[in-house]
């Protein structure tokens, strides 16, 4: 599914109560974590409820899984991994999030109230993504 | 007698609604929303009576000097000190315990003295005193309460020793809402040769302070928390122990004399209020704080009371719904966590019905770890909180639990 779709699917939900159902059946669809995978590296601090975001960096692109002990959360999840998996670092950074969230009718779960931890979580994939693009400048520094 | 029908009108962000649906604030414990008079109070304050306040002789800030010192004496009647210079205008709650802490805290703890805490401290009043004891190499040691959330005297009599210095505790839990008995903790305290440190943010919400009764030598609470502005706290201190402590803070306003080589301090409060003081947030907060007085704790006290056995009487009623601190004596707040729902997962949708719950740990992780959970829901009374609210507040909570259910 493109996020074009995602986009389209949510804005045709015109009350919350299908937006949260479509969010928590997105959700459903990510595998959960276990208990190797939730540790203190990958957490996603927030003080709400409990994300964890695991970044795969390969030569071209980035992906990332994600879970959170709650389940509308795992529903964002779902979306922002669907926004930034398989993307280039550059392009990962150059993504408005805000604007996307917007569309879809979910901007309530991007406002800057830091203990959300949504916010965070998209800092964090931009943070990965700005790591992979310095290493391989200085890959590209070194080898050259 | 108390009609919190009536008490509501004076808050207008009540009558709000909030993306089509009615305000049901069940957030008070976290801050509370702002009566009218204090509206007006700052508006007048910035639009008729605005300077800098202890320098200029001019009008202006002469009527704003005496507006900030009568606000002193307006808080000093809330907590009934002896004297208005017993008060000293914070921040807020958490800069009136951080004060205490590294003024009074660095002076006097040493090596192997302790620091006693209930298992129950906001981080405010614990962190604090974890970071005082690292400076001073004393030790904190807490007590237990019940699985209520019941204060129990032989615990704190216990853990009270010869080495206690400083006993630093709630008046109220904002987490189990139990009431803690602070007059006879400060007895027990002071017989041993230990000071009492007060935080009494969410007692200062509903019940009557008078320190004079507690006999406590520090009590802290906010401002922003009894219908008052942000930005403002209050520290209550006895004179003579003031008057020995060195200062928190340097700069304007808290000398007595300067010259380039040495400095001498002006006399409590001035000592503690160092550069331009949070002026029209302590007048406004006199007029929040007169407004409360202009009612009865008791009638207060009584109809909250009621309101919390109907409160606590229809959360029980919902199945699976799990309430954390029955305490005998507890003030207005209802932490709770429901079977198989993320408490931030049943917020959204409460928030979708218009009520305003907290999420989270509440700035006490450690007893929401020990109560078993990284996450509950709260919900809390405030003085316009109507039988109607919790009725509103009841459904709400069904609905959003018939949501997930059928979702799982």
């Amino acid at each position: 599914m493109s996020i074009e779709n995602l986009i389209d699917d949510f804005s045709f939900l015109d009350n919350w109560e299908d937006k949260y159902k479509y969010l928590i059946e997105l959700g459903n669809q990510l595998p959960h974590f276990d208990d190797t995978q939730k540790i203190e590296q990958w957490k996603i601090s927030g003080c709400q409820s409990q994300v964890w975001i695991i970044p795969h960096f390969s030569s071209s692109t980035l992906s990332f899984q994600g879970d959170s002990d709650a389940i509308i959360v795992r529903g964002i999840i779902a979306v922002v991994l669907e926004i930034f998996n398989d993307k280039s670092a550059q392009e990962i950074l150059d993504i408005d999030v805000e604007e996307i969230f917007d569309k879809m009718g979910l901007r309530e779960h991007i406002t800057p109230n830091r203990r959300s931890g949504m916010l965070s979580m998209v800092d964090k994939i931009k943070f990965y993504a700005r790591q992979s693009l310095e290493e391989k400048n200085e890959y590209s520094r070194v080898s050259s | 007698m108390f009609d919190a029908h009536i008490v509501r009108k004076d808050f207008p962000i009540l009558n709000r609604l909030i993306d089509g649906k009615k305000n049901i604030y069940m957030d008070t414990a976290a801050s509370a929303q702002k009566p009218l008079v204090l509206l007006n109070r700052l508006e007048k304050a910035y639009l008729e009576e605005y300077a800098n306040v202890h320098r200029g002789s001019y009008w202006l800030s002469e009527v704003a000097t005496e507006n900030y010192e009568k606000a002193r004496q307006i808080a000093a009647k809330f907590v009934n000190a002896e004297s208005p210079d017993s008060i000293i205008f914070t921040r807020s709650a958490t800069e009136g315990i951080n004060l205490v802490a590294a003024t009074y805290g660095l002076a006097t703890l040493h090596e192997g003295d302790e620091v006693l805490l209930s298992r129950a401290e906001h981080h405010a009043n614990l962190v604090t005193w974890q970071q005082t004891a690292l400076k001073t190499g004393a030790k904190i040691v807490y007590f237990d309460l019940d699985d209520c959330g019941n204060f129990v005297w032989e615990n704190f009599e216990k853990a009270l020793s010869s080495q206690t210095k400083i006993v630093a505790v709630t008046a109220m839990s904002n987490v189990l809402g139990s009431i803690f008995p602070v007059e006879r903790i400060c007895k027990a305290a002071h017989n041993i040769g230990a000071k009492v440190l007060i935080d009494a943010c969410q007692f200062a919400v509903h019940k009557k302070i008078d320190v004079q009764k507690f006999d406590c030598d520090f009590l802290a609470f906010s401002g922003h928390k009894v219908y008052g502005p942000t930005g403002i706290g209050v520290l209550y201190g006895k004179y003579d122990l003031l008057k020995e402590m060195p200062p928190y803070q340097y700069g304007g306003d808290m000398i007595e004399q300067v010259s380039y080589e040495k400095t001498t301090f002006a006399l409590p409060p001035a000592r503690f209020e160092a550069g331009t003081p949070a002026i029209v947030q302590a007048i406004g907060l006199s007029a929040s704080l007169e407004y409360m007085m202009q009612f009865n704790f008791d009638d207060i006290e009584q109809y909250e009371a009621e309101l919390i056995d109907y409160t606590t009487k229809r959360l029980l009623d919902i199945s699976g719904l799990k309430l954390f601190g029955t305490a005998k004596e507890k003030g207005g707040v209802f932490s709770f966590a429901i079977e198989g729902i993320h408490p931030q997962d049943l917020a959204f949708i409460l928030a979708k019905e218009g009520v305003a719950i907290r999420t989270g740990h509440f700035c006490a992780q450690p007893l929401v770890n020990a109560l078993g959970y990284n996450s509950l829901a709260r919900a809390s009374l405030g003085i316009y909180t109507t039988k109607e609210d919790v009725d509103d507040f009841i459904v709400a909570l069904q609905k959003a639990k018939n949501f997930f259910t059928n979702e799982m």
